[in-house]
């Protein structure tokens, strides 16, 4: 490797910077006013994309290559702006006043929409835009060719930083935002429109977005999965430069981008005999600049700690273990799915369904552990389900190990992924936790997708069977079963522990926790690790059940999927996310595989129990049953 | 105090910190004695806050030490100043609003135990007796099995008086001790508090914005003012001291020498 191949990789870094800097600029803005994370807004990149490169062939036979091209971008841009005022005004304007996590689910929901409406827009299919006029050359730099339009990208993103800080600093609009992020209750106290500010913030920063999308157009094809990579991409910048921080996002991205860019042009290194490919460490390497920073600085470059925020909704009513009626019940569900394979003559499908609900009972139950005691909304539990389908598979095919053992090597292997993650997560709350979560499961995502040798990349790992006797639909449903059980009772005997009592402790009061000498973040880690764990065998039981396990299972969808099922049974109780688990289960299973849109319509559901139960669905209920006595 | 004085369980020396250019601290140093009750007061930007967060180990400071008992203790983390025996309670109480008034007594006492990593026994039936006791003593037993959340504030004050005294700490610091309280409420919870460290030789130190309590209760009061400690001594002597009126100039001079 040269020193030039590295110097043109490093102004290659440049131009991806930029595109990174854009998004996570908007993204900053828009949290620094209206204290939403907005996780629809890589579908405002992508949607920038996809309009662009449909409006520049429209106005380039009307204008010219040139004006189309150009047009397009900006007219992209000025779209998604529009589009982003219609979302502040239509659904964002009514979450305000609602707790994090509604926030986080509600724009997660836009973003499900946005993705099936460009599938119904603009089809499956990668779309490519032109090329841009004048800047469709190259230039030789150091014996190799640098296109033209990567080094204008390099220029774009000083030149936005430059933009936004004149903005900022230089005009009332700009004061406004600055005084907001300091202060909301003083800019309404100072009479100002606080909605025409929100409206115009949220259309600012989503067209930023969408230009950075617009402009990747000579780069690279719209296509329907940039929402999401885009978003665990922004969400890393975020956090390493510091929530808030526009400086922040420009130097964590340029970092980013910069680290990427060295281990693409480092290429194979030898070492001590072995051999690496270094370009495959740039997943890797996102994961390294963001350890490395929160390690020095735990709010990133810039940030500056986060304010404690005051917890909104209800408090939870303590929580009461099972009196004798209760256990009854607990014990005749237990009987009734014991009994289930009895029945599998007259209807075969049902311990197939009821494997998938035991299955989905166990992942909702591990993400309940650390969302309804620990407080903490983890958006990327699908990684250490993966971790533990990957490492079951895994071990079962490639090592050929017996079931049993695949089974623990599969728990292992989440477990270490929550250690290893949660030593980071447990360190950050609410929205911040919610994102390093979903970066972490992002990072875990593209590992599979990637690590072809081992997980064999996109297709995934095959002829994951069990060993007699689980090797029937009945064997291993029972084991599932078994298993499952074993878990819940776990999760139950631990949150009314002294353990259990710590985390709830930590989560009403992290301060009042601290001053009676318990260690939050040591009780967190070690929630974090368990619910890992147990999640870990949800995941190595599916490979087992599916015989196979792809990336697409272990997607941002089955993260979301895990969070609707708690939502949906309720937060604040014990046994709700094992009925959230089994009614998302037959839902799916019953309406949503008849669609392509099935997506779409989930994002529909959640934006429904958000607006009509703002408060949440537990109190919503209580409020109802309340209002009904 | 006289010369064979007990060895104090709090000794501040020389403490300072600085805020840009502000002294927010000044070289302030003072001791409380067990049995002690000692207010800290001082106008609004006294330097009241900081020298209790340093104290607690939520600040550090750029210069001076804190010791408990002779050990230095300065920027430790808040938490293992908690396990060395100091008890705390909040400007606004703070206690566990998802648990009942004795889940929240027994938490407090599980975790002065070191219990806090048990992952399978319940806590149900750990330290009952004894979380029950401390209820008895603030007069909070018959809120037991009350969520927190649904109690009234001054009894949200008395239930994070039983969890501060949850480790039997030698040392007690109350953040005002009787903040957002009616006027029969602060005396009936200063002259617990004053029960309590009787009977147990327990040290308090406390910032209080009420003077009536200040003056009826306090063994001995420090002033401080724009970050210098400006007098120490009894109620009376503070009192008379024309260096705390000077401080207190304007509205407020006259409501000092108020006694009640």
């Amino acid at each position: 490797m040269s020193f030039e191949a590295l110097l043109f990789q490093a102004v290659n870094g440049f131009a991806s910077a930029s595109g990174l800097f854009l998004v996570a600029a908007g993204l900053s803005i828009i949290f620094g006013v209206t204290r939403i994370v907005n996780m629809a807004h890589g579908s405002f990149y992508m949607l920038g994309l996809y309009l662009a490169v449909t409006l520049a062939p429209l106005l380039g036979e009307a204008f010219g290559g040139a004006l189309g091209f150009w047009g397009g971008i900006l007219g992209a841009a000025l779209v998604t702006a529009a589009l982003g005022a219609l979302v502040e005004v239509v659904l964002l304007r009514r979450i305000y006043a609602a707790p994090e996590l509604y926030q986080l689910l509600a724009t997660f929901a836009l973003l499900l929409i946005i993705n099936d409406a460009a599938l119904a827009f603009w089809g499956p299919e990668d779309i490519l835009g032109p090329r841009a006029p004048g800047l469709s050359g190259s230039v030789e730099f150091l014996g190799r060719r640098l296109p033209d339009y990567d080094i204008f990208l390099a220029l774009i993103g000083p030149v936005v930083l430059v933009a936004l800080h004149m903005l900022l600093t230089r005009t009332r609009f700009g004061r406004l935002i600055r005084a907001a992020t300091q202060d909301r209750e003083m800019v309404a106290a100072l009479g100002i429109n606080e909605a025409v500010l929100f409206t115009a913030v949220f259309a600012l920063g989503t067209g930023i977005a969408g230009f950075g999308g617009a402009l990747q157009m000579a780069r690279e094809p719209a296509n329907l999965a940039l929402d999401l990579s885009v978003l665990g991409d922004a969400f890393v910048v975020v956090v390493v430069g510091g929530m808030g921080s526009i400086r922040g996002a420009y130097l964590a991205a340029l970092l980013v981008a910069e680290v990427k860019a060295l281990c693409t042009a480092l290429g194979l290194v030898e070492l001590g005999g072995f051999t690496f490919n270094m370009s495959r460490l740039t997943l890797v390497a996102e994961f390294l600049v963001m350890a490395v920073v929160l390690v020095i600085r735990p709010h990133g470059l810039f940030g500056r700690p986060q304010p404690a925020q005051a917890r909104r909704g209800e408090a939870e009513a303590p929580l009461v273990p099972l009196g004798r009626t209760g256990r009854l019940i607990a014990l005749a569900v237990l009987v009734c799915f014991a009994a289930i394979p009895l029945f599998s003559a007259v209807a075969s499908y049902a311990p197939v369904l009821a494997l998938d609900m035991v299955i989905a009972a166990l992942f909702a139950a591990s993400l309940h552990l650390l969302m309804g005691p620990g407080g903490l909304a983890s958006f990327g539990h699908a990684a250490y389900f993966g971790l533990g389908a990957y490492g079951t598979a895994y071990a079962a095919t490639v090592l050929g190990l017996p079931t049993p053992l695949a089974f623990g090597v599969g728990m292992a292997t989440a477990a270490a992924g929550a250690v290893l993650f949660g030593w980071f997560c447990v360190r950050l709350e609410g929205v911040y936790f919610a994102m390093l979560t979903l970066a972490f499961a992002q990072i875990v995502w593209s590992i599979a997708h990637q690590w072809e040798e081992v997980t064999g990349g996109s297709n995934g790992l095959f002829g994951v069977w069990p060993d007699p006797p689980f090797d029937s639909a009945s064997g291993l449903y029972l084991a599932a079963l078994g298993v499952t059980v074993l878990g819940l009772v776990l999760i139950r005997r631990l949150v009314f522990a002294p353990f259990g009592l710590a985390l709830r402790a930590g989560r009403d009061s992290r301060l009042r926790a601290e001053a009676l000498g318990i260690a939050v973040d040591r009780v967190r880690w070690l929630a974090f690790a368990i619910a890992g764990t147990l999640c870990g065998a949800a995941g190595g039981l599916f490979a087992f059940a599916k015989g196979s396990i792809s990336p697409e299972a272990i997607s941002v969808g089955r993260s979301i999927d895990g969070l609707v099922m708690v939502l949906l049974g309720g937060v604040h109780s014990l046994m709700g996310p094992l009925l959230g688990a089994g009614g998302l289960t037959l839902l799916q299973d019953m309406v949503m595989r008849e669609s392509p849109y099935w997506r779409g319509l989930l994002g529909l559901i959640i934006l429904l129990i958000v607006l009509i139960f703002p408060s949440g669905l537990a109190a919503g209920l209580r409020r109802k049953r309340g209002s009904a006595a | 105090m006289s010369g064979n004085a007990p060895a104090p369980v709090l000794e501040v020396s020389a403490l300072t910190k600085h805020y840009g250019g502000v002294r927010a601290l000044d070289g302030v140093s003072f001791a409380i004695a067990p049995g002690e009750l000692l207010a800290l007061i001082g106008p609004n930007g006294a330097g009241k806050s900081s020298c209790f967060n340093i104290i607690n180990g939520q600040l550090r400071p750029d210069a001076g030490e804190v010791r408990l008992h002779g050990r230095a203790i300065t920027g430790l983390a808040p938490r293992r100043i908690a396990r060395l025996g100091v008890g705390r309670t909040f400007q606004v109480a703070t206690v566990f609003g998802s648990m009942t008034a004795l889940e929240n007594v027994q938490m407090a006492l599980i975790a002065a135990q070191g219990r806090v990593f048990r992952l399978w026994a319940p806590a149900r039936r750990m330290a009952r007796e004894a979380a029950l006791a401390l209820l008895e003593q603030t007069g909070t037993a018959a809120l037991a099995e009350r969520p927190a959340a649904a109690l009234a504030y001054g009894d949200v004050k008395r239930l994070e008086l039983a969890m501060a005294l949850a480790g039997d700490p030698s040392l007690l610091l109350m953040d005002e001790p009787t903040a957002g309280m009616s006027a029969e409420e602060r005396q009936a919870m200063i002259a617990l508090v004053r029960r309590l460290t009787r009977s147990r030789g327990l040290a308090v130190l406390f910032t209080e914005h009420a003077m009536d309590v200040v003056f009826g209760h306090a063994d001995r009061v420090v002033v401080l003012a724009r970050g210098r400690l400006i007098a120490n001594g009894s109620v009376e002597a503070v009192q008379g001291d024309p260096a705390v009126r000077e401080a207190y100039l304007g509205g407020v001079s006259a409501s000092i020498s108020e006694t009640p």
